[in-house]
């Protein structure tokens, strides 16, 4: 017992098992007493745990390591973490590498960066990758700046907050089917809302056939998602706001700061923690957003609001170029790798993980 | 802070402070129908007649000879069988994957070995996973495992392609629903469970006896949130159902759109169907979902 529970000991990384050693290693003493409980509530289960069994056989350190006790509880979902996401991306990988096509099976015995290198001289790859980067990139600022002023006016103490917190997320929780069915709906050029309410206040010019003109469709689309994601955002702030002490509220403003000045320079940069989790969901969703696209243009989305999650989609599952579409995959990959990785990083250094 | 602010507002009478909570207030409300207006928009287009809404401006109610609910019992008709199917495989895969994320929150956090970060950033970085990237294998998969040949049973071979995706959906649900229970299980008394393992309690018996009682509010909310994004994925549903027979409500919908194409009453009838389990779920348990939400970082 006193052995298990040194080891336990050492073996928690966390603050809090570091501070209760003390009282375990005293508590020890009244452990083999306890064993005798330990006999009447579990002895049918594991009756190697009682008193007289001396400690020293490797079978019975295993079998009371804590890792052989954790097992079966992080194994099986382990296991399947394993062969759905790992070995799936590994054989993406393999499949990315062969040239398969077509109605027939992959054969793998030919391996070749052949799918890469027609990447590089693919016009429309280049044009999704960059449709991609663009809609990462502005779509997660906007949807952030939106979020934090949401989340800024939300805690200013109002009245029926939970009803505003309510409605302004109430986007999230709907099916990209069903919000893209809306908007294609709001940006009907002749009859749909957005129209309708420009000419309404007389700016007619500024009405556009917003999805069908390659000028505007990524942005209509951007700003459809930010709406639906902007709620989001405010939740993820909200949860940052509440976090930072109130006296800094008030030492600021005993200083006379104003109360834009006083979030832009005190409260703002305590938000990075925040700011810093929410784009990374936002990004990695950029990068994987398809139904909403699907849903409003079908696997040919046009030049200008092709993504690369849509043409991974088009180029294996609609002409059935595997292998190309594996590479595609790869390269989305690859991508939501470059921007997990370093927060993951950044997470663990602050032993956050 | 709160008090200083409403004392502020009290005294203050008709000054500054009032008017920038008139202000306040402006933009909270401009905000709700930034939010509301494509919902409303497509509410009142659903209970117009086609007239109606090429007639009439997108937001206002129908006008009296323009009213009426066909486009919603047409549009439930092609929704039914997918209603029906969603719910068939939405439900198994969330309580899965809850019950399976709970399990490895437990293995993960509550007990300590060597290596323990190293899974769990292998289970974290899951979450992140652009599905993309493991479409085409998956197909592969799922025709190799070919669960249909080799269960000879009617209920395997008819619903085929929902069971594949419903383990599918349970599958890549995992990652996140760890990470749910990990936040909440990382807040429980280390000295409790330590307290129990003095007493001999085996770990089975502390995730059974003392973790599971204490799990209800954080399986709440992985319920709530997980139910919502497996009812509402297209992705999967698309690249694993063949059957037509097993199309889940999204595709469903997507199809109703495709062959309805000038017909807004129609299809805004179709997606307030689609969206209406999951809208009553957020409207009786919002409260869980923000904070599934909020547990995704």
């Amino acid at each position: 017992m006193v052995g298990r529970v040194l080891r336990r000991a050492g073996a928690g990384d966390d603050d809090v098992a570091g501070e209760s050693t003390a009282e375990n290693v005293a508590e020890s003493d009244d452990s083999v007493a306890a064993s005798d409980r330990c006999l009447r509530t579990d002895g049918g289960v594991e009756p190697a745990h009682g008193a007289g069994t001396p400690e020293t056989s490797l079978i019975d350190r295993l079998r009371r390591s804590e890792f052989v006790e954790s097992l079966p509880f992080w194994g099986p979902p382990g296991l399947l973490v394993l062969i759905f996401v790992y070995g799936a991306v590994a054989w993406n990988f393999v499949i990315s590498l062969t040239g398969w096509e077509g109605l027939r099976q992959p054969t793998y015995d030919e391996f070749t960066l052949e799918m890469y290198r027609t990447l590089l001289t693919d016009a429309s790859f280049i044009a999704a990758f960059r449709n991609t980067l663009v809609l990462l990139v502005v779509f997660t600022v906007l949807s952030l700046a939106l979020g934090l002023v949401l989340a800024i006016l939300v805690d200013r103490d109002i009245r029926f907050e939970n009803t505003f917190r309510t409605i302004y997320l109430l986007p999230m929780s709907l099916s990209f089917v069903v919000t893209a069915i809306f908007w294609s709906w709001l940006y009907n050029p002749r009859i749909g809302l957005i129209n309708e309410a420009l000419r309404a206040v007389h700016l007619d010019f500024l009405a556009q056939a917003w999805l069908a003109d390659p000028r505007f469709k990524l942005a209509a689309i951007i700003f459809a998602l930010m709406w639906q994601f902007s709620g989001y955002c405010m939740v993820v702030y909200l949860a940052g706001l509440r976090a930072i002490p109130t006296d800094q509220y008030e030492a600021a403003r005993i200083d006379g700061a104003s109360t834009i000045r006083l979030y832009w320079r005190v409260i703002v940069p305590q938000l990075r923690a925040s700011t810093m989790s929410a784009a990374v969901v936002l990004m990695v969703f950029a990068l994987k957003a398809f139904d909403f696209l699907f849903v409003l243009f079908g696997v040919n989305p046009g030049r200008s609001a092709d993504i690369l999650a849509v043409m991974m989609y088009r180029v294996a599952f609609d002409r059935l170029q595997w292998a190309y579409g594996a590479a595609v995959a790869m390269v989305l990959f690859v991508m939501a790798l470059g921007v997990i990785g370093p927060y993951l990083y950044l997470q663990y250094r602050r032993g956050e993980l | 802070m709160s008090e200083d602010r409403s004392d502020d507002s009290f005294f203050g009478g008709l000054g500054a402070i009032d008017r920038s909570r008139i202000g306040l207030y402006a933009v909270l409300l401009a905000m709700v129908a930034f939010y509301l207006a494509p919902l409303e928009s497509g509410l009142v287009t659903a209970f117009k007649t086609q007239t109606g809404f090429t007639q009439t401006t997108p937001f206002a109610p129908p006008p009296p000879g323009e009213f009426t609910t066909a486009a919603w019992q047409v549009a439930f008709d092609r929704l039914r069988e997918g209603l029906v199917n969603s719910l068939l495989m939405a439900v198994p895969a969330t309580v899965l994957s809850a019950l399976l994320g709970s399990l490895a929150a437990y293995g993960l956090t509550n007990l300590s070995w060597r290596g323990q970060l190293g899974v769990l950033v292998l289970f974290v970085s899951g979450v992140f996973l652009p599905y993309q990237s493991v479409l085409v294998p998956l197909t592969q998969f799922w025709s190799f495992v070919d669960l249909a040949g080799r269960i000879p049973l009617a209920v395997v071979d008819d619903y085929d392609g929902l069971i594949h995706l419903s383990i599918t959906h349970a599958a890549y649900g995992v990652p996140i629903c760890t990470v749910l229970f990990r936040s909440y299980y990382a807040t429980i008394d280390d000295e409790m469970l330590e307290a129990a393992r003095l007493d001999g309690a085996s770990a089975a018996t502390i995730y059974r006896r003392i973790i599971l009682p204490l799990s209800v509010p954080i399986f709440a909310v992985t319920l709530i949130y997980q139910f919502t994004q497996i009812w509402n994925d297209l992705l999967f549903a698309l690249v694993l159902i063949s059957d037509p027979g097993n199309n889940v409500v999204t595709v469903a919908l997507n199809q109703l759109q495709g062959s309805f194409v000038q017909q807004y009453n129609l299809q805004m009838a179709g997606a307030f169907i689609a969206a209406l389990p999951t809208l009553v779920v957020y409207v009786l348990f919002g409260e869980q979902f923000a904070k599934g939400v909020a547990g995704e970082t």
